[in-house]
């Protein structure tokens, strides 16, 4: 798949969801049900895609939805999964939750899913806070943003969900973004044809969390991946390819502060905090070049 | 076949007979021995289940959920703070309208760390929507056990069932247990809303305040309908098997003059209280409730009536007798008796009969308050 026009014209986001304007985890879902196609279920725990798919008797969305509570969705997914595979079923199940109901809540849910070689795919869009409930600060949030509950900016580090996923030894995890919709499609492709557990973790740039303007939210994902704030790669049974996006940021990132200036959550940032992040991502770089260079 | 088991293994019996598609459990002290026996059965083939030993009780009954809601069979197990933990996940599987099974093996609630039986634990879960049958026999674990799925399932039920049986009083006490040809005594499951990739909905949606009052009448409606059906299951299974259950069980309550109430083994612990009483020329009955949810209809008029709670309310008092006054609009002689596994003998019940004041409460072994 190299271009766009490669990807299904079915849409199984319907028009008219709840979604805010330039919502990039409504993007990334289009085309995550592209790739997984009509013969899925998603789990969706509390977040922001519970609010996105519409009021009852609505639903914007093609598929069926099961909504269950904040930290229920692996352990949902998981009797689900199992039924099916029961039945003798191929659906597709797929989580899909945000990162507090990923990174917080649902943790050990997850994991408890991914050790039980459960069939199914996990996918985290990440917009690094609370969104939902007007932007709390969640373990996802990366050091110096501001959040309602961090108004002077965060002052621990992101969590590294992918270091814990693939602790569990996965058959199948990435990163991904919608500003690279195909790279985005052919991951979860790969994903839905493993057998287990597979993990996908989407940043999700938010234009009303992250305070930029409705129109860039591709940008700001792009923005990410230059800077090397995200990473997308894959890991195939324990074997780590990274994107080219993300080869060409390692080679020669832009200035963070591009990233960090068009977001009024960065506002006021301090020099030090930006030098912190700066020496992460040069340490992740290294990190992850030696892991593919081992693999 | 008639065998000899313990509570569990009769739950665990039922349950392998009952064959559900999937059973997701965690264990936990008193319950265990039913998961591992349910485990057992499936390792050995006898039971073509999945068995997902999930993480927590949260999870085994989200992974429940998530079975049910594909239209087949779930079973699951738990105790104490088991039931706790699973709380948000007991609300929602009733809210859902899942026909979950699970046993309940009734347990104290720390601290301290008491592992013996208390009914406070499914006594928490009493307004989720959920039915709860409390047994008082090996036998009954088994017959309850099979009733359970057969009533869950129901259409005009569709409601998730809890049998709960007093911690190593009943679980691990070893009594005669009959086994039964079950033939079609459980019809094949069919879940109405199951999920239909063929036709998709949205389960569980945002629900406004102009809707969400109407799934909660929904839910009592069946609640409501499903008296008829345990009625017909209870008449059924007499029929088929020859073991009669009605809501209550009475014993010598007819000319009684005074009724002691209470659930699970201390109910039959009062039969026979009631044979020493009837010996000293007292007109005693017991009537041991056997379903808490739906709550059935109690005819105590013109009796005074004994409540024995092993449980209680803070600041309201013991939870069965204050839902006995509420229904009869009678007083009771309220006894707080049993509490983490404390030792109720029938001459202990029998003294509670003797020294009844109507009207007024009593905890056992609470000096200053005989």
């Amino acid at each position: 798949m190299d271009t766009i026009a490669e990807i299904p014209k079915e849409e199984f986001i319907l028009k008219c969801t709840s979604a805010c304007a330039g919502c990039s985890d409504s993007l990334s879902l289009r085309y995550v049900l592209k790739a997984a196609g009509p013969d899925t279920v998603l789990v969706v725990p509390a977040c922001c895609t519970s609010v996105i798919q519409g009021i009852y008797p609505n639903t914007a969305f093609n598929v069926p939805v099961y909504n269950i509570a904040f930290g229920a969705a692996a352990a949902c997914a998981s009797g689900m999964s199992n039924a099916f595979r029961a039945a003798g079923k191929k659906t597709n199940v797929i989580v899909y939750a945000g990162d507090g109901g990923t990174l917080d809540i649902g943790i050990q849910a997850m994991s408890g899913a991914f050790e039980r070689g459960t069939d199914f795919l996990y996918i985290c869009y990440d917009n690094e806070a609370y969104g939902n409930t007007g932007m709390q600060r969640s373990s996802g949030t990366p050091l110096g943003a501001r959040t309602t509950t961090t108004p002077a900016g965060k002052t621990d580090a992101k969590k590294d969900i992918d270091a814990i996923a693939a602790a569990h030894d996965l058959p199948y995890q990435a990163t991904a973004c919608a500003a690279y919709p195909q790279d985005l499609f052919k991951k979860v492709t790969k994903a839905l044809a493993v057998r287990g557990p597979s993990f996908i973790h989407i940043l999700a740039p938010c234009p009303p969390g992250w305070r930029y303007s409705t129109e860039r939210s591709v940008e700001m994902g792009k923005l990410a991946v230059k800077s090397g704030m995200w990473v997308l790669y894959e890991r195939e049974y324990g074997k780590l390819t990274i994107g080219p996006q993300s080869k060409a940021a390692m080679k020669k990132p832009i200035p963070l502060e591009d990233y960090l200036k068009p977001q009024g959550r960065f506002k006021g940032i301090d020099p030090k905090t930006v030098e912190i992040l700066k020496q992460r991502i040069a340490k992740n770089f290294a990190k992850l070049a030696a892991e593919e260079a081992s693999s | 076949m008639k065998k000899i088991a313990t509570g569990n293994k009769a739950v665990a019996e039922a349950v392998k007979q009952a064959a559900p598609t999937v059973v997701a459990a965690y264990p936990i002290t008193p319950q265990t021995e039913i998961v591992e026996q349910v485990a057992e059965f499936v390792s050995s083939g006898e039971l073509k289940s999945r068995y997902i030993a999930v993480e927590s009780e949260h999870s085994a009954m989200a992974a429940c959920i998530g079975a049910s809601i594909t239209g087949i069979r779930t079973f699951t197990a738990t105790s104490s703070h088991g039931l706790l933990y699973m709380h948000e996940m007991t609300n929602w599987a009733a809210g859902a309208r899942l026909p979950i099974v699970m046993a309940n093996v009734n347990r104290s609630l720390g601290p301290g760390w008491n592992i013996w039986a208390e009914h406070t634990d499914a006594l928490q879960e009493r307004d989720t929507g959920w039915l709860q049958v409390y047994v008082s026999t090996v036998q009954e674990a088994y017959d309850a056990t099979l009733m359970a799925f057969r009533i869950a399932e129901h259409n005009d039920v569709l409601l998730p069932v809890m049998v709960n049986l007093d911690g190593f009083l009943l679980s691990h006490i070893m009594q005669p247990l009959d086994t039964v040809d079950l033939g079609d005594f459980i019809p094949p499951i069919h879940l109405p809303h199951a999920i239909d990739v063929k036709n998709p909905a949205g389960y569980g949606c945002l629900t406004g305040p102009d809707q969400q009052f109407r799934f909660r009448w929904d839910i009592e409606r069946s609640m409501r309908d499903s008296v008829k059906v345990i009625e017909e299951t209870q008449k059924e299974f007499a029929k088929r098997f020859g073991r009669k259950y009605g809501f209550t069980e009475d014993y010598q309550c007819s000319d009684a003059e005074v009724v002691i109430v209470a659930l699970g083994t201390l109910g039959k612990e009062a039969e026979v209280a009631v044979d020493l009483l009837r010996k000293e020329g007292i007109k005693a009955g017991s009537m041991r409730l056997r379903w808490l949810r739906p709550f059935p209809k109690l005819d105590l008029k013109g009796k005074q009536v004994v409540v024995i709670d092993r449980d209680y309310s803070f600041g309201r008092g013991g939870i069965l007798a204050t839902e006995i006054v509420a229904q009869t609009r009678e007083p009771v002689f309220s006894v707080i008796a049993g509490i983490g596994g404390q030792e109720v003998t029938y001459e202990d019940i029998a003294g509670f009969v003797r020294k009844r004041r109507i009207g007024e409460e009593f905890w056992f072994g609470v000096s200053g308050n005989v």
